[in-house]
């Protein structure tokens, strides 16, 4: 009978939830802004390419700098020599040219000074590779000037040419490349939704408990079910409407950006990255395409996104049970929202004090308080999370993951005793100690 | 037997007393008056019998056995703050409430349609509680409350909010309940009501009970054994050889009016028999007195 009769209260909580409007709408379109994330990105890389370069006019009138103006695909620069700078700026508009840039000749301490002209905003990386190379160019001219014997060979001798290769050793000995923004990236996209997701729902458990008490049907519904019953049928309720809409999101985003990927034939690379990681943000994956980084490419597909993807759900539902639990004592206990104020305070604080040691962890995986912090059941959904891209023990997350279990057991008796007493308390705004006395009764 | 025994329930919210050593025997069809002033301990005890909350010590009897959870399913209960889910359409929510109750959902429809129609509500079944008047949603609860055909239905203020043809229609309701056989509790603070409607009441003031039994024999043992004659004449009343004494004896609308006080055990033919030897009587009736006097006789003296 009891079990039948939580179904219903299950249902219940699913189906006014779903049916809503403003529920339609985000489960739908927010795969949509996390398709136009990972896609948009890919699509103006692409056209991009496509696109002519730049032309950019030169006028090199030191005589030195042309030769380190080095075109490639984005920008083209082109030596003028029959005109001055200022006949070109004059001219401007019959040039199709981008920008024009003057140099000027060497003065008495064989520097050069540069001026460009443009109709459009020039960007900061044109920019500064136009002073790169006007400076490498000065820079030689001027060790040139010393007249130092085989000068390119020291020079050549003296470039230095280190590269930084991260690696971590799994516990197999294995090596894995190891990169760690996107780890870092990972880490806190991961925690970070949980920690809005926990208050998102669980707030959604608080107001509805509110909503019952104010509208006074409580009283009807505790005659028919037992008030622990209604409690953890609301809280499983909302976690399945919780559940359902991650299901839709994920199923909906990789739907979207695999039929738009392949109608846009966008690279396989980006394709494959999109669909693998749909918690990944675009940027990182667009620039590890883009950037000529291997490693990269080869740390984004290192990642385990099964292990990811299946750990932020368990601790989303967990940390979600342990906290909305709260949350419903907290609705019973009071008549209207405003009252809440006060009474949210130990839900809220172990939730930022979570956000806060994650910020620490996703620099820091393996330090002391991110370890504890990570067991602890108040902060290890976000904590954890933090962490598990960087790769966590077995038994650390066993261990994590059945403390957290147990929490939310003890957690759901002692609110579900405040809840049964509070659901039917009017008039008074109560106190902790009030709280504490419902405990007893 | 009746449908509800209490012996000897207490239940304390931490130093306060809401419910002292109560017991009570409810009888099975009849309507049960719960009465008592605000904040006596009625509404604890009716959650008590609603196993909302639990008894401290004592022990709560249905049918004569130690109630179960399943009771619930048997019970009926209509708390005084009215209230449904603003948001929910109408049809979806009773059906709902009475699947908490243990039906399911074809039995639960067929059983609202039935009601809708008794009631001439078939076009609010879509339509959304906060589209309706307080009125309208107290008809849809009372539905609700009853749909599932209780053994034992809780009223607390059946008719407050609602207009004197829908008080009617509600007391029609709730006699024909009684004639199937549903024990009804009425708990309500008017004694007109209880009067008209209650067999039996049980009377609590600050926690305890302070009398209960049935409503007449209540009347009669609060009253002062006081009988009104009317009769034509312009002397006082003779009374032969009646065993009673004169209270008061005046002029009434052309009549004479006599208010006579009976010894104890006398039978009214007795008193009668005496009476009509002398006088010329119009009427004769027992003075007995309203609930509503003896409510705050008992209330005020305690």
């Amino acid at each position: 009978m009891g079990k039948s009769k939580i179904s219903v209260i299950i249902a219940r909580e699913f189906a006014i939830r779903v049916k809503k409007k403003s529920f339609i709408f985000t489960t739908l379109l927010t795969p949509l802004l996390f398709a136009a994330l990972m896609v948009v990105p890919s699509l103006i890389a692409m056209y991009s390419e496509g696109e002519e370069g730049l032309k950019v006019c030169v006028v090199d009138e030191s005589g030195i700098v042309m030769p380190y103006m080095e075109s490639d695909s984005e920008v083209t620069f082109t030596e003028v020599t029959d005109r001055s700078i200022e006949e070109l700026k004059g001219d401007f508009d019959n040039l199709d040219a981008f920008a024009v840039v003057g140099i000027s000749t060497l003065d008495s301490s064989r520097n050069v000074s540069v001026v460009t002209y443009s109709k459009k905003q020039m960007n900061m990386d044109l920019q500064s590779r136009i002073s790169r190379n006007v400076e490498s160019a000065v820079e030689e001219n001027k060790l040139k000037g010393y007249g130092i014997p085989q000068l390119e060979q020291i020079m050549a001798d003296v470039e230095s040419d280190v590269k930084l290769s991260t690696y971590t050793l799994d516990e197999k000995g294995g090596e894995k490349a190891s990169k760690v923004e996107i780890f870092m990236v990972i880490g806190y996209i991961g925690s970070f939704l949980i920690y809005m997701f926990i208050f998102m729902f669980g707030s959604m458990v608080m107001r509805s408990v509110i909503e019952e008490k104010t509208t006074r049907i409580i009283e009807v519904i505790v005659s028919s079910v037992k008030p622990f019953q209604i409690m953890m049928g609301k809280i499983l309720g909302v976690a399945s409407v919780a559940l359902v809409q991650f299901f839709i999101w994920i199923v909906f985003t990789l739907l979207i950006v695999t039929v738009a990927g392949s109608a846009l034939g966008l690279n396989d690379a980006a394709q494959t990255m999109a669909a693998a990681s749909p918690e990944i943000p675009v940027d990182q994956i667009t620039a590890a395409v883009q950037s000529e980084g291997d490693s990269f490419l080869q740390a984004l597909r290192d990642i385990n996104y099964v292990q990811i993807i299946g750990c932020f759900i368990i601790y989303f539902v967990l940390g979600y049970l342990l906290y909305s639990s709260m949350f419903a004592a907290v609705g019973a206990a009071v008549d209207n929202e405003a009252d809440t104020q006060q009474l949210v305070l130990p839900i809220t604080m172990p939730l930022i004090i979570g956000l806060f040691m994650m910020l620490h962890t996703f620099q820091y995986p393996d330090s002391t308080l991110s370890f504890w912090g990570s067991v602890i059941p108040f902060t290890s959904p976000m904590v954890m999370m933090a962490r598990i891209a960087y790769g966590v023990p077995a038994w650390e997350l066993a261990l994590s993951v059945g403390l957290l279990a147990v929490t939310f057991v003890g957690m759901a008796y002692l609110s579900g005793k405040i809840y049964r007493v509070g659901i039917l308390m009017y008039g008074k705004k109560p106190g902790w100690k009030d709280i504490y006395k419902w405990l007893k009764y | 037997m009746g449908i509800i025994t209490c012996e000897k329930i207490t239940k304390k919210f931490g130093d306060f007393t809401a419910l002292n050593a109560v017991s009570l025997d409810i009888p099975k069809g009849k309507i049960f008056g719960l009465l008592g002033p605000n904040g006596a301990g009625k509404t604890t005890l009716i959650r008590i019998i609603n196993q909302i909350t639990l008894p401290d010590s004592g022990t709560l009897l249905f049918n004569g056995e130690p109630i179960r959870p399943e009771a619930v399913e048997c019970i009926g209960y209509l708390p005084e703050e009215r209230g449904l889910y603003k948001k929910m359409k109408v049809g979806e929510q009773a059906i709902y409430l009475a699947r908490l109750k243990g039906m399911d959902t074809r039995q639960a429809t067929r059983e609202l349609k039935e009601w809708f129609v008794k009631f001439n509500i078939q076009g609010w079944w879509d339509k959304k509680v906060e589209e309706l008047s307080k009125g309208m949603a107290q008809k849809i609860q009372f539905i609700t409350t009853v749909m599932h055909r209780p053994q034992l239905l809780i009223l607390d203020e059946p008719f407050s909010g609602f207009d004197p043809v829908n008080v009617n229609l509600i007391r029609k309701e709730i006699l024909a309940m009684r004639e199937a056989g549903t024990t009804i509790i009425l708990s309500t603070h008017n004694m007109e009501s209880v009067e008209e409607l209650c067999d039996n009441i049980a009377l609590i003031n600050k926690s305890n009970l302070i009398v209960s039994g049935g409503v007449d024999e209540i009347r009669r043992r609060y009253g002062n054994n006081h009988v009104e004659v009317i009769y034509r004449g312009t002397e006082p009343v003779a009374l032969a050889d009646a065993p009673a004494r004169v209270v008061s004896d005046s002029e009434y609308k052309g009549n004479r009016r006599a208010v006579l006080d009976v010894e104890k055990d006398a039978t009214n033919a007795e008193i009668l028999g005496e009476l009509i030897k002398g006088n010329d009587i119009v009427s004769y009736q027992e003075l007995i007195p309203r609930m509503n006097d003896i409510f705050i006789k008992l209330v005020t003296n305690n």
